[in-house]
């Protein structure tokens, strides 16, 4: 015990949570495989994946429902791995929040103080009722409060334990969009303003990029790519992420060589035949198989081939399958033969709209794209998103 | 629109017996369901009715002159007190070790992993399904072979009485359990209460309403229990024995009062606990 | 990446980690040991009275059955079967009138239960619980004080009496052998066979109700959608939904209906006898045969387990407990 606080005065790890080498399994089905990460001490940390990709498992191993087949968890330099769920300084807000029905909204949140055997529970209680700006209705039951109410109170039931880390289940999963939008903002406020450790697990991508600080993209029980929402979304590692984490257009094609001072761009020969160039810097291919990235914002649409301005990566024409206005932009599908099917999105700023069966050309600026290993599933995460969207 | 203001179509006789049939096959189910509400009910209004009887001879079964003799002297002079006694007493111990037991085993059925489920589910079907004469005749004979006649009174109607009421009390309690929500004891352990703490104060007090109910059905099921109690009775007489004997010999109005005052307890009971959900249901509309 | 990092401060902890894990894992398995034993520490004293006094006494009640002698000097086990050969010979006439009066009985709660069921799950809205605790509030006040009510009921210048004759129906009822004259319908099986149907009727509506209340009210909707009729609907997607809670029902009315008594004496005669007043009579009354009266109990009792078996072995027994 005392070696532990000589750790916590010596600082930088002190109240990071790790996971080390975590496996779980049940039965055949391996949900959490040789899991190592480092959430360090008062981020914002998300947890991104469809449905049965093991955050959701992961998270119980952390607040002690579950526990590892293998492996451990720390928080700091304290083992938690086998410690009860109620010895643990961990706290959760559950999915469909699990307010004890039969208490207050102010018993509800007293509850964790008083089975810590805190005396006095009334100031605190009070406080946070302030901080969650449900002061008004402290004496009412859990099933007289509105969804975002109810959502409040089960994170201050969490937060006044003033845990080391918070876990977060899916917790706007059953809020409608606008409530969900702005209990984003308040959640991201709450978490500055006390500036504890959370960890969020959600299948909605928006969501974790809204909030977290670091997001980490789960699949098949391994993090497939780890960092902020931005590098993400700008340089995804894998076909993966790439479609999980918003949309890409992917397009297969050989690595022939490198071309600018220094090697600076990777000059790729698509399936169809057409030449493009990838920023090494931003290529993961190790071998001639690569998969050329662009997302659907980046790229433009023109009537002829004689619009592209000069440098730009241009594909063979194509004609529009399909136009929806969607108000900020306009989205098209457009397939050329012998290709998949190019979403792009045009900022609506007054420019031409292409009807569907017009023919057109894509291009978009060589520095815009990115390159993946071409040996991987070109759809990975493509259904995985339509999944957990639905 | 061609304005016909005047036009008035008088419903022809067939439009109009359309219309009534219409209207009773929208409605025949309700009107079934309310002859037979009257045919369960009719016999409860019938006992509180005979109760304000003053019957000429011994037998209470034709209406002759209205009196509140019977509720001036409810006990019948004290004949009624010691089965009415016997039988509060069985109930009322019967339903307390029957809820014990009948709890603990609906805990273990919702909550844990046990092995030989299918056989303790099999146990507690069977005395719901037997005839109770069968369970009467089959106890008698275990009292008679092991113990003989000398045990049959208080003690083996009580055994008795428990046995029949255990699984009564393991499918409502069952129920409660299983509708409760299993994350709320996982919440509970996340804010740390001991699995101890846990137990009385997140689910004990979410499952006691299903105890409770399981606690009643017992109590009445046990106080009205007439065949398996005849069996195992020896020459003790409950409430409900004592009617049965005193069907020969005549019955007294005053039987007709404590049903009615049974009927009461149970039409205020069941007040108690609708009336502030209707209130509720009310005041929202 | 931050990931890679962490393994290296994770392996200098390793030490400190692996003690306290040591200590934690054997406490850990003593949770683990008393956690395994506790669902059989709660079922123990429940099971335990239910194998003592249900189970166990089946078997008393079988050596009884073949025991031989008379109430003065006592019965003795002598493995007499043929007692079982006696008691078919003397009182076959009353267990096949106890076999007709049940189904009957069973029959017609059916035929009332279903619709009382439908009526409350699907029509009485806000309704619904109080009446489905009118439809239990019976079982409240002692069932043997309401059965006398249908003496008063049925009594020979009564009012049902009064319709039944006015409409002409006494003779119907007569001339199907349910009554024995076209004045009175007390003392005959139409008495009986009314009783039983008003006692039985909750347990046969209350599993009904059950299963029909888990019934989506939106499958009617989808239902009749489907271009099927109310009734069409009911025989295609409620009742096929509800056979569970049918089946359920039908058992738990027609098992204790062919062990009653109460009723067949109250509101019957001298030829209204069914098998469980003959037990009665054996067992604890002036008959003063333990052994044919166990004979009997034995035959009900296997009779009725063979169903009952039937029934769990098609219909599970998570479903009904």
């Amino acid at each position: 015990m005392s070696k532990n606080t000589d750790t916590l005065a010596a600082g930088s790890v002190a109240g990071d949570l790790r996971l080390v080498n975590v496996t779980k399994r049940f039965g055949d089905f391996t949900a959490v495989n040789d899991l190592t990460l480092t959430i360090p001490q008062g981020s914002f940390f998300a947890l991104l994946g469809a449905s049965g990709c093991g955050k959701t498992t992961t998270l119980r191993m952390v607040s002690g429902l579950e526990e590892p087949t293998a492996g451990r968890v720390l928080i700091g330099e304290g083992d938690i791995t086998r410690l009860r769920p109620y010895k643990r300084p961990v706290n959760t807000v559950f999915q469909n929040y699990a307010l004890f029905p039969h208490l207050t909204v102010a018993e509800n949140i007293a509850f964790g103080l008083k089975r810590r055997g805190v005396k006095d529970v009334k100031q605190p209680v009070q406080d946070m009722l302030d901080l969650i700006e449900l002061s008004h209705i402290g004496s009412r039951k859990p099933n007289q409060l509105s969804g975002g109410q109810q959502q409040r109170v089960a994170l201050g039931r969490a937060l006044i334990n003033r845990p080391r880390v918070l876990l977060l289940d899916e917790p706007l999963g059953a809020l409608d969009l606008k409530l969900r939008r702005q209990m984003q903002i308040e959640l991201k406020r709450i978490q500055t303003e006390v500036g504890l450790t959370f960890v969020h697990v959600t299948h909605d991508q928006e969501e974790a990029m809204t909030m977290a600080d670091t997001i980490a993209v789960m699949n098949h029980g391994r993090i497939e790519q780890l960092g902020s929402p931005t590098d993400l979304y700008e340089n995804p590692k894998t076909t993966f992420v790439a479609n999980f984490l918003g949309q890409s257009n992917l397009l297969p094609g050989k690595a022939v060589g490198t071309v600018g001072g220094d090697g600076e761009h990777v000059q790729v020969t698509l399936d169809d035949g057409t030449r493009v160039l990838v920023p090494s810097a931003r290529n993961c291919a190790v071998g001639e198989q690569i998969i050329v990235g662009v997302r659907p914002e980046k790229m433009s649409i023109h009537a002829s081939a004689a619009e592209v301005p000069a440098g730009r990566n241009v594909l063979a024409p194509g004609l529009v399958t399909d136009t929806s206005f969607v108000g900020v932009s306009t989205q098209y599908l457009v397939k050329a033969a012998g290709s998949e099917e190019i979403g792009v999105f045009v900022q609506n700023d007054g420019a031409q709209i292409f009807r569907p069966g017009t023919e057109v050309v894509v291009s978009w600026d060589p520095s815009q794209g990115f390159g993946l290993d071409g040996r991987q599933d070109i759809d990975a995460g493509a259904e995985a998103d339509l999944e957990a969207a639905s | 629109m061609p304005a016909h203001p005047q036009v008035h179509h008088r419903p022809s006789m067939k439009t109009r017996s359309v219309a009534v049939l219409n209207w009773f096959r929208k409605h025949v189910i309700a009107i079934v369901a309310g002859l037979i509400f009257f045919f369960l009910l009719v016999p409860n209004a019938v006992v509180v009715w005979m109760s304000f009887n003053k019957p000429s001879g011994k037998y209470n079964v034709k209406w002759e002159q209205f009196s509140l003799d019977a509720w001036k002297n409810p006990l019948n002079d004290g004949i009624l007190h010691d089965p009415l006694m016997l039988s509060l007493e069985i109930a009322l111990v019967a339903t307390l070790v029957a809820t014990v037991l009948g709890t603990m085993i609906a805990f273990a059925i919702v909550r844990h992993s046990f092995k030989g489920r299918g056989f303790v589910n099999s146990v507690l079907f069977l005395p719901m399904a037997a005839p109770e004469i069968v369970m009467g005749t089959t106890l008698l004979a275990l009292f008679l072979n092991t113990f003989g006649v000398g045990f049959l009174g208080f003690k083996s109607i009580l055994i008795a009485h428990i046995m029949f009421c255990v699984s009564y009390v393991v499918i409502t309690v069952k129920s409660r359990l299983n509708g409760m929500d299993p994350m709320l004891e996982k919440a509970a352990q996340d804010l740390y209460a001991t699995p101890w703490q846990t137990f009385w104060r997140v689910t004990f007090p979410l499952v006691a309403p299903g105890i409770g109910a399981a606690a009643l059905l017992s109590f009445a099921l046990s106080f009205d229990d007439f065949i398996i109690t005849e069996m195992t009775a020896g020459s003790s007489l409950t409430f409900p024995y004592w009617i049965w004997n005193a069907v020969q010999k005549g019955i007294p109005p005053q039987v007709n009062v404590i049903g009615s005052l049974m009927l009461v307890i149970t039409l205020a009971g069941i007040a108690v606990a609708e009336v502030p959900k209707w209130v509720k249901a009310t005041k929202s509309h | 990446m931050s990931a890679e990092a962490a393994t290296e401060p994770a392996q200098t902890a390793g030490a400190v980690g692996a003690v306290a894990t040591q200590a934690e894992l054997r406490a850990d398995r003593r949770v683990r040991r008393r956690r395994a034993l506790l669902p059989y520490l709660l079922l123990a004293p429940g099971i335990a009275w239910l194998i003592v006094f249900f189970v166990v006494p089946m078997w008393s009640i079988i050596s009884t059955s073949v025991e031989e002698g008379d109430m003065d000097t006592g019965f003795v086990l002598t493995w007499r079967w043929a007692n079982f050969g006696d008691v078919w010979t003397n009182w076959r006439e009353q267990i096949i009138r106890s076999l007709e009066y049940s189904l009957m009985c069973t029959l017609f709660c059916l035929v009332l239960a279903l619709p009382l069921a439908y009526f409350i799950a699907f029509k009485a809205g806000r309704w619904k619980n109080l009446l489905m605790a009118l439809v239990i509030a019976p079982f409240f006040t002692s069932y043997l004080i309401r059965t006398l009510a249908w003496k008063t009921i049925l009594a020979d210048d009564g009012w049902v009496m009064h319709v039944l004759t006015t409409l002409h129906i006494t003779p119907l009822l007569s001339g199907m052998g349910w009554t024995y004259s076209d004045n009175s319908v007390l003392q005959t099986p139409f008495s009986v066979v009314c009783g039983m149907v008003y006692n039985f009727l909750p347990f046969t509506v209350l599993p009904i109700y059950t299963a029909m209340e888990k019934i989506d009210p939106r499958l009617h909707e989808a239902g009749q959608d489907l271009y099927a009729s109310a009734w069409a609907t009911f025989r295609k997607v409620t009742f096929p939904l509800a056979l569970p809670g049918i089946v359920g029902g039908t058992l738990l009315t027609f098992i204790p209906a062919v062990g009653d008594y109460t009723n067949a004496v109250m509101l019957g005669g001298p030829k209204t006898k069914v098998i469980g007043t003959v037990i009665e009579q054996q067992m604890i009354g002036t008959g003063g045969n333990l052994p044919y009266g166990a004979a009997l109990s034995v035959m009900l009792m296997l009779g009725t387990l063979v169903i009952t078996l039937a029934y769990i072995k098609r219909a599970g027994t998570e479903e009904i407990v």
